[in-house]
């Protein structure tokens, strides 16, 4: 499974990705498991809605922290995503 | 030195140990029986709220069979609420199609179905109940309803020879999890563990199935493989340390560090209608008693892999050497290894003819209580 530069990415119907206060974290939430995300991570996957590919996050995430470079983490992180089916990404 | 004390993480609200079936690997003590007083739908919602305040955010609803609970709906609206992520433990037995709906409305975030074989004929003796056919329809309706579909089997001597067909089971079923649970062997595991452990050839053949299998799918269904340890030589990290991460409240309220742990000796579990889980987690003696590492004697004391397993389990610790202070008897560093082998040999000697399977039912439990 690799990701694909055009399609749109979704953050998985079976995965819940919620902010937990007593941990002052996001987590992702799953049968039998759960993942601590750090802040970069859970910004990366709260853009995952369905209508923007990994270039549309990247722009988006750039323009919201003022920065830029950050191409190479951010698909880096979407490919462990995609592996461990935290995100999905359909043809229609 | 103080053992730092990390919030509780997993809640296992174990609502009753009723059950219409009567699997003899069942985990639930032998004396159940006696524990009659249920906590009321009131003593759930305190338990719920309060825990989650501490940090527990994986719910398992689990008993026995929680569908005999006629308050569950009112348990899981409020999970909801409060940001739990809730799995129901069911054997299916009993659901409808209504009741599922009615629990995705409340806000119940998955289902576990457990199957006892892929046969009818199997599944409805292991169960002690005509089962199979309401079962499977259960995970297709599951499924239906958009639910992560969680397939359960736990493995023994009696099913795991039909590894390839409960791996196909699984696909057909179009489960998107599957956990194969060796057989853990405490309460009526315990019991009936010459009948129920398998030969080592056994296990290996059924594990390199499931290994392949467990490839072949990657990416569409997710496989637990839970090893049975009494082919390892060294335990399971228990409960991932004690007093960590999970807090199990069993149906009359007690609060336990592991769901076995009501047979230790000595613990004195709290129950929930008189502390609070906080105070339960933080102060009780039974949460403290195997926190960090100063309860260890040798050989865990000076070993160097104390941070990874813990000691092991500290249950099978007591069952298999009367001592809950021992090393997990899994540890081949363990002075006492050799009751493992004993087990096995037992095992391999044992015959249902002489030595029926005794099933998990009230009667079998008032017999061993006496
Ligand atoms: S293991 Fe079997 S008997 Fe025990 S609670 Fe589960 S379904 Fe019931
Ligand atoms: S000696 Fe104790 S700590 Fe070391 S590996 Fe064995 S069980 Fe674990």
């Amino acid at each position: 499974m690799t990701l694909h530069p055009d399609l749109a990415i979704t953050f998985s119907p079976l995965h819940r990705l919620q902010w937990e206060e007593a941990q002052q974290k996001y987590i992702i939430l799953y049968p039998e498991g759960m993942v601590e995300l750090n802040q970069s991570s859970a910004e990366i996957l709260k853009c995952c809605n369905g209508e923007r590919n990994v270039q549309h996050i990247i722009d988006e995430l750039e323009t919201k922290f003022a920065t830029s470079g950050l191409a190479k983490d951010i698909t880096a992180f979407l490919n462990v995503a995609l592996e461990n089916s935290w995100i999905q990404q359909k043809v229609d | 030195m103080t053992t730092l004390i990390t919030p509780p993480r997993w809640l296992l609200a174990e609502l009753t140990y009723a059950c219409p079936l009567q699997c003899p690997y069942c985990s639930n003590p032998l004396d159940y029986a006696n524990y009659k007083n249920e906590l009321a739908t009131d003593d759930w919602l305190r338990v719920l709220t309060q825990a989650r305040q501490m940090g527990a955010v994986q719910l398992g609803f689990s008993g026995g069979e929680p569908l005999l609970r006629n308050d569950l709906t009112e348990l899981v609206a409020h999970a909801k609420v409060l940001g739990y992520y809730s799995n129901l433990i069911t054997s299916g037995y009993g659901l409808t199609e209504e009741k599922i709906t009615q629990l995705k409305n409340a806000g119940l975030d998955h289902i576990q179905v457990s199957m006892q074989a892929s046969s009818q004929e199997l599944n409805d003796y292991l169960a002690g109940t005509s089962s199979f056919e309401d079962k499977k329809q259960v995970a297709r309706w599951v499924k239906k309803q958009g639910y992560p579909m969680v397939l359960c089997v736990v493995l023994h001597r009696e099913n795991i020879h039909q590894m390839a067909d409960i791996l196909a089971m699984a696909e057909e079923l179009g489960a998107d999890y599957l956990e194969l649970a060796n057989t853990q062997y405490y309460g009526w595991a315990h019991l009936n563990r010459d009948l129920l452990l398998p030969t080592k050839a056994q296990f290996i053949q059924a594990e390199a199935l499931a290994q392949a299998f467990k490839e072949k799918v990657a990416g569409k269904m997710k496989v637990y493989y839970v090893v049975p340890d009494f082919y390892e030589d060294r335990p399971k990290a228990c409960m991932n340390g004690w007093g960590t991460t999970f807090l199990t409240i069993a149906p009359d309220g007690v609060a336990l560090p592991c769901h076995s742990a009501r047979q230790l000796p000595g613990l004195e579990c709290p129950n929930v209608k008189d502390f609070s889980i906080e105070a339960i987690w933080k102060e009780s003696k039974a949460f403290n008693f195997f926190r960090g590492d100063e309860w260890m004697q040798e050989p865990c004391r000076s070993c160097d892999e104390k941070g990874k397993d813990f000691g092991g389990c500290h249950c099978q610790a007591y069952l298999l050497t009367g001592d809950m202070h021992q090393a997990d008897p899994v540890c081949s560093k363990s002075p006492h290894h050799g009751v493992i082998q004993q087990a096995i040999d037992a095992a391999h000697n044992a015959s249902r003819t002489e030595q029926p399977l005794v099933f998990r039912n009230s009667k079998n439990a008032r017999l061993l209580s006496n």
